[in-house]
C-alpha cells in the first residue's frame, strides 16, 4: 500500500546507522520530521491525546464546572497546589494538553503534505502491468471458456469498465492482458478527512479566541441589555473585544413552567417558557419571542439561550426605626431538582444595626413529624426558613462580595431565649417581629427568575462544515475498496476448439476487503455475458 | 398508566424468557458439535455422524429462529415502552431505555450481517451479552416510565441517538471479534489450538480480523455522525455551547481518538493484527465505561439523565 511504502522508512530509521552525534542540523532536523510525521507516531500521540482527555473528566474543571472545582480545591488542601501548577483545573487550556495537539496538528500536516503530492501523481497514473504469475496472488481464478481470446478480452474490459474501473491501455506485449484499477478516491477520502480535522480545529479555535459567553440571572419583569456591565459571569475568548458585543437588549415579561403533578415524571418540570420582548439595537423595532430550552433567540450572530430558572422570594426587612432597610426579590440558588432553594438577604441600611438572612426557601413547602420539607418545585405554599446575623456583616472592609454569601464571620447570630439558633419560617404575607427591637422581616411574595445564557461563537459553521467533510471523506475513506484486477488470456492449453484459458486475478489494496468475492463476481460476468446460457468450467 | 407499566415490565421479562432458550439452545449446540464440527463450516478433520450433524443443524435453527423472535419482542417492547409514554416518544429518556434499544441494535445488528459476513459462529457471544445486558438494565437500571425531561425534548435527541446506540451495537459486535481474534491468535501462537471447541468453530484470525475492521469501520463514521456532528449540535442548542467537555463529552472524544488509533494501527507496520485488536478493546472499554461509568463517577456532567440539572451557583461579586 502506497501510504505505508511511505512511512515506512521513517519507521525505521536509516540502517546506516552513524551515531547521532554525525548527524549534522540539517540532517537531524530531517530526521526528527521525518519520525514527527510517521504513521507509529501519529498513532502514538493519539493515544496520548485520548490519555491526557482523562483528568479533564475526572477533577472538577474551571470552566466547566468552577462551583466543583472550588469545592474539590476546598476538600484537597495539600494536592491543590501541585494540581494547579500541572493545570489540572484547566485541563483543556493547559500548556500540556496543548503539546500534544499542536504536535498531533504538526504530524498531521507533514502527514498530508507529501501525501496529497504522492496521491496527486497516483491518481493520474494508469493502472500498473500485470504481474507475471497471477497465480501468486491470494485471491485468483483460472477456467476454461468457449470463446477467442480476443472476444474474452473484449467482454472483459466492457465489464470491468461498467464497474468503472480504470482500463491501462494495451501496449506492446500486453496484448493479451488487462489491467484494471479502481477507488483512486479512497486515498482523495482519506485526505480529505484528514484536513477537515484542521478545519474543524481551526473553527473551534476561532469559537475559543473571538467568541464569548456570558450567563445573567434575571427576574420576571427585569431587562437586559447586552453589555458586559449587565453580566453576572462571563467568560470572553482571549482575542475578544467588547465592541463585538451587539447592542440589543430585551426584557422578560413573564416565565411559565408546567408542573407535572402526576405519574412517574411527578414533580418534574415541563415546558418552560420565558416570554421576551427584544430589539436588536437601540431604535429598532420591538419583537416578542417565546424563549425556550433547545429554542435559543438568534439575533444577529449572538444567541440567547434559557438555561436555568428558579425563585426571589419578595422579602422586606425593617430596621428597629420602622424604616424599609431592604425591599425586593432575592435570588435564590435550587439545591435540588425540587427546587429547595438557598439563598441571602443583606440589609445593611438597617438602623440600630445590618441586618443579614440566611437559610432555604420552599417552593412548596410541607412538614413531616416536625420535620420540614419541600414537596416539589411548583410554589404552591412558598415558605422561607432563614436563620438572622447582626452586627458586622463584613461589607465595612469594602472587599467585593457574592451576594449569594453571607460573611458571618464577625456577624452574630441572633438567638431564641434558650438559647437554640433563631428561625424564621414566614409564609407569603407573613411578617416577624425580630427580638431586641432590631426590626421585621415580611416575606411578600415570590418572582420567579430566569438564567439566561447570552453567547456569541464564530467560527462554529466552520467546525461544523469541517466534520461534516471530515464524515464524507471518511466514508469515502473507510468504504470505497481500492483494488486492481487482472485478466491474463490464452488459448486453452489441453487445445480444446476455440478455447481460450482466462487467468483472473485482484488485489484490494485497502487490506479490508474480499476479493475473493470480486474474482467470483467477475468470473461469472465475464461467462455469462460470453455465453448467456452457458456453465462455466 | 399503571396497567401499561405492567405491561411493559412483563413484555421486557417476555422478552428475556425468550432469550433463555435460545441461549440454551445455542449451548447444548456446543456439547454436541464437539468432534462432530459445526453446522455450518464443519472442519474438516471430522466426519460427523448423521444423527448429531441434524441435531446440531436443527439446534442451530432453533437458535436463530428464537433469536429472531427474541429480536422482534425486544422491538415490540421497545415500541410499547415509548408509547406507554404519555405523550409519546422515542424510548431514549434514560439508562435503562438506552441499554434496552442499545442490546436490540446489537441483536439486530449482528442478524442483518450475520449472512453477510457469515456470523453464525459469533450466536452464542452475541446472546449471552445482550441476554447479560437485559437482565442488568432490568435489575439495577429499571425505571418506571416518565415523560421526557425538557432539554431532552428534541428531535436532535432522536438523531444522536440513534446514531450513538447504533455505532454501540456495531463496536460492540465488532469488539466480539477482536476478542476472539486475541484468544485465538493466543492459542494458535501457544500452539495449543484444538480442533474442537467453541475457537476451533470460529473462522481464521484473518477473517476475525476482517470482520472486526468491517465492524469497526462502519461504526466508526456513524459514531463520528453522533459525537462530532449531532451532539455538539444539540448541544449548542439545549445548554448554548457546542463542546463544553462535559465528562460524556470528554469519554466520547476519547472513544473516538482510541478508535481512530485502531484504524491507523491497522494500517501501520508492527502494529497490525494483535495490537490493532487490543486497542479495539480499549476502545469498547471506554466505550461502555462512558455509557454506564461516567452517570455514576462524575456529579458535574450534564449528561447525567437522572438528576434535573441544577445550576450551578454563579458567582457574582457585589461592587459595593
Ligand atoms: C488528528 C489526528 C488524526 C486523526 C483523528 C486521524 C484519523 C484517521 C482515521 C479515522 C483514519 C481511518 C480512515 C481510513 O482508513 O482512511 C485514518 C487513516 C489514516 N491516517 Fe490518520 N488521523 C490523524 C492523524 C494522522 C497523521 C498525523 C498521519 C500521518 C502520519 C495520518 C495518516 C493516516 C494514514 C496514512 C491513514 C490511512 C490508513 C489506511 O490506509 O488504512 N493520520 N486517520
Amino acid at each position: 500500500m502506497s501510504t505505508d511504502q511511505q512511512q515506512r522508512p521513517a519507521a525505521a530509521p536509516d540502517p546506516g546507522s552513524r551515531r547521532a552525534g554525525e548527524l549534522d542540523a540539517r540532517e537531524l532536523g530531517r530526521y526528527v520530521w521525518r519520525q514527527l510525521t510517521s504513521m507509529r507516531t501519529a498513532l502514538v500521540l493519539l493515544l496520548l491525546l485520548a490519555l491526557a482527555a482523562v483528568p479533564g473528566s475526572i477533577i472538577p474543571q474551571e470552566s466547566v464546572d468552577s462551583f466543583g472545582a472550588r469545592q474539590w480545591k476546598e476538600q484537597h488542601e495539600t494536592l491543590t497546589p501541585i494540581y494547579e501548577r500541572l493545570g489540572l483545573f484547566d485541563v483543556y487550556g493547559s500548556a500540556w494538553f496543548a503539546a500534544v495537539y499542536v504536535l498531533l496538528m504538526v504530524s498531521l500536516v507533514g502527514c498530508i503534505l507529501p501525501r496529497t503530492k504522492h496521491y496527486w501523481r497516483a491518481a493520474r497514473a494508469v493502472p500498473p502491468r500485470a504481474p507475471r504469475h497471477l497465480d501468486r496472488l491470494p485471491d485468483h481464478t483460472s477456467y476454461v471458456v468457449a470463446a477467442t481470446p480476443e472476444q474474452v478480452l473484449e467482454t472483459a474490459r466492457a465489464e470491468l469498465r461498467r464497474r468503472r474501473y480504470r482500463l491501462r491501455p494495451a501496449q506492446d506485449g500486453e496484448e493479451l492482458t488487462v489491467s484494471a484499477e479502481r477507488g483512486y478516491l479512497r486515498e482523495a477520502g482519506n485526505l480529505l478527512f484528514h484536513l477537515s480535522v484542521i478545519v474543524v480545529l481551526v473553527g473551534f479555535a476561532m469559537g475559543g479566541l473571538l467568541g464569548y459567553k456570558g450567563g445573567v440571572i434575571l427576574l420576571e419583569g427585569q431587562g437586559f441589555s447586552n453589555n458586559l456591565t449587565q453580566y453576572d459571569d462571563f467568560v470572553p475568548g482571549s482575542l475578544f473585544t467588547a465592541d463585538e458585543m451587539e447592542p440589543f437588549s430585551f426584557d422578560v415579561d413573564r416565565f411559565d413552567v408546567e408542573w407535572l403533578t402526576e405519574g412517574p415524571g411527578q414533580g418534574q418540570a415541563q415546558g418552560f417558557e420565558a416570554g421576551l420582548t427584544y430589539r436588536t439595537a437601540p431604535g429598532e423595532q420591538y419583537r416578542t419571542y417565546d424563549l425556550r430550552v433547545n429554542h435559543p433567540l438568534r439575533i444577529g450572530d449572538s444567541e440567547v439561550f434559557l438555561v436555568g430558572h428558579g425563585y426571589a422570594p419578595v422579602i422586606t426587612v425593617r430596621g428597629g426605626d420602622g424604616e424599609v432597610a431592604y425591599s425586593g426579590p432575592t435570588v435564590f440558588l435550587p439545591q435540588d431538582a425540587s427546587f429547595f432553594s438557598f439563598g441571602v438577604v443583606k440589609a445593611l441600611a438597617a438602623e440600630p444595626q445590618a441586618i443579614g438572612l440566611e437559610g432555604f426557601f420552599y417552593p412548596f413547602f410541607a412538614s413531616l413529624d416536625g420535620e420540614p420539607f419541600n414537596v416539589m418545585g411548583d410554589d404552591q405554599n412558598p415558605v422561607v426558613s432563614v436563620n438572622v446575623y447582626t452586627g458586622d456583616l463584613g461589607l465595612e472592609d469594602g472587599e467585593s462580595q457574592s451576594v449569594y454569601i453571607l460573611d458571618k464571620e464577625d456577624a452574630t447570630q441572633l438567638e431564641r431565649e434558650d438559647g437554640r439558633p433563631l428561625r424564621l419560617d414566614l409564609a407569603v404575607g407573613d411578617t416577624v417581629e425580630l427580638p431586641d427591637g432590631l426590626g421585621s422581616v415580611t416575606f411578600e411574595s415570590v418572582t420567579p427568575w430566569v438564567r439566561v445564557q447570552v453567547s456569541q461563537t464564530p467560527g462554529k459553521g466552520i467546525a461544523l462544515g469541517g466534520v461534516v467533510l471530515a464524515l464524507v471523506g471518511l466514508c469515502g475513506s473507510l468504504f470505497i475498496r481500492p483494488r486492481r484486477v487482472w485478466l491474463r488470456v490464452a488459448a486453452a492449453p489441453d487445445g480444446e476448439d476455440g478455447g481460450t484459458r482466462v487467468d483472473l486475478a485482484a488485489l484490494d489494496r485497502s487490506g479490508g476487503g474480499d476479493t475473493a468475492a470480486v474474482v467470483d463476481d467477475l468470473r461469472l460476468a465475464i461467462v455469462e455475458a460470453l455465453h448467456p446460457t452457458q456453465e462455466d468450467r | 398508566m399503571v396497567y401499561f407499566l405492567a405491561l411493559l415490565a412483563h413484555l421486557a421479562e417476555w422478552s428475556l424468557l425468550r432469550k433463555v432458550p435460545v441461549e440454551a439452545t445455542a449451548e447444548a449446540r456446543e456439547p454436541v458439535a464437539v468432534g462432530a464440527g459445526a453446522p455450518l463450516d464443519p472442519p474438516p478433520s471430522a466426519t460427523p455422524d448423521e444423527r448429531t450433524t441434524e441435531r446440531v443443524a436443527m439446534s442451530a435453527r432453533l437458535g436463530l429462529l428464537l433469536t429472531v423472535l427474541a429480536a422482534a419482542v425486544h422491538l415490540v417492547a421497545l415500541v410499547a415502552r415509548g408509547m406507554a409514554a404519555e405523550p409519546a416518544r422515542v424510548p431514549w429518556g434514560n439508562m435503562y431505555e438506552f441499554t434496552i434499544s442499545g442490546t436490540f441494535v446489537v441483536a439486530a445488528l449482528y442478524l442483518a450481517t450475520r449472512k453477510r459476513f457469515g456470523l453464525a459462529w459469533m450466536a452464542p457471544i452475541v446472546v449471552g451479552v445482550v441476554l447479560a445486558l437485559l437482565m442488568v438494565a432490568v435489575i439495577w437500571l429499571y425505571q418506571p416510565v416518565g415523560p421526557l425531561r425538557e432539554a431532552l425534548n428534541s428531535y436532535w435527541l432522536v438523531i444522536h441517538v440513534v446514531s450513538a446506540i447504533i455505532a454501540t451495537g456495531a463496536f460492540t459486535l465488532g469488539g466480539i471479534a477482536s476478542s476472539l481474534f486475541l484468544l485465538k491468535d493466543r492459542a494458535e501462537r501457544r500452539g495449543t489450538a484444538t480442533t474442537t471447541g467453541y475457537l476451533a468453530r470460529v473462522p481464521s484470525t484473518a477473517v476475525l480480523d476482517r470482520v472486526s475492521y468491517r465492524m469497526h469501520a462502519f461504526a466508526f463514521p456513524v459514531w463520528t455522525f453522533a459525537v462530532l456532528i449531532t451532539g455538539p449540535i444539540w448541544a449548542h442548542e439545549a445548554w448554548a455551547s457546542y463542546w463544553s467537555w462535559d465528562p460524556k463529552e470528554v469519554w466520547a472524544f476519547i472513544t473516538w481518538v482510541v478508535y481512530a488509533a485502531y484504524l491507523h494501527a491497522r494500517a501501520t507496520a508492527g502494529w497490525k493484527g494483535r495490537n490493532a485488536a487490543i486497542l479495539a478493546l480499549v476502545g469498547m472499554a471506554t466505550l461502555w465505561f462512558n455509557f454506564i461509568g461516567i452517570n455514576y463517577f462524575s456529579t458535574s456532567s450534564m449528561h447525567s439523565y437522572a438528576d434535573a440539572a441544577v445550576i450551578a451557583p454563579a458567582e457574582v461579586p457585589v461592587v459595593d
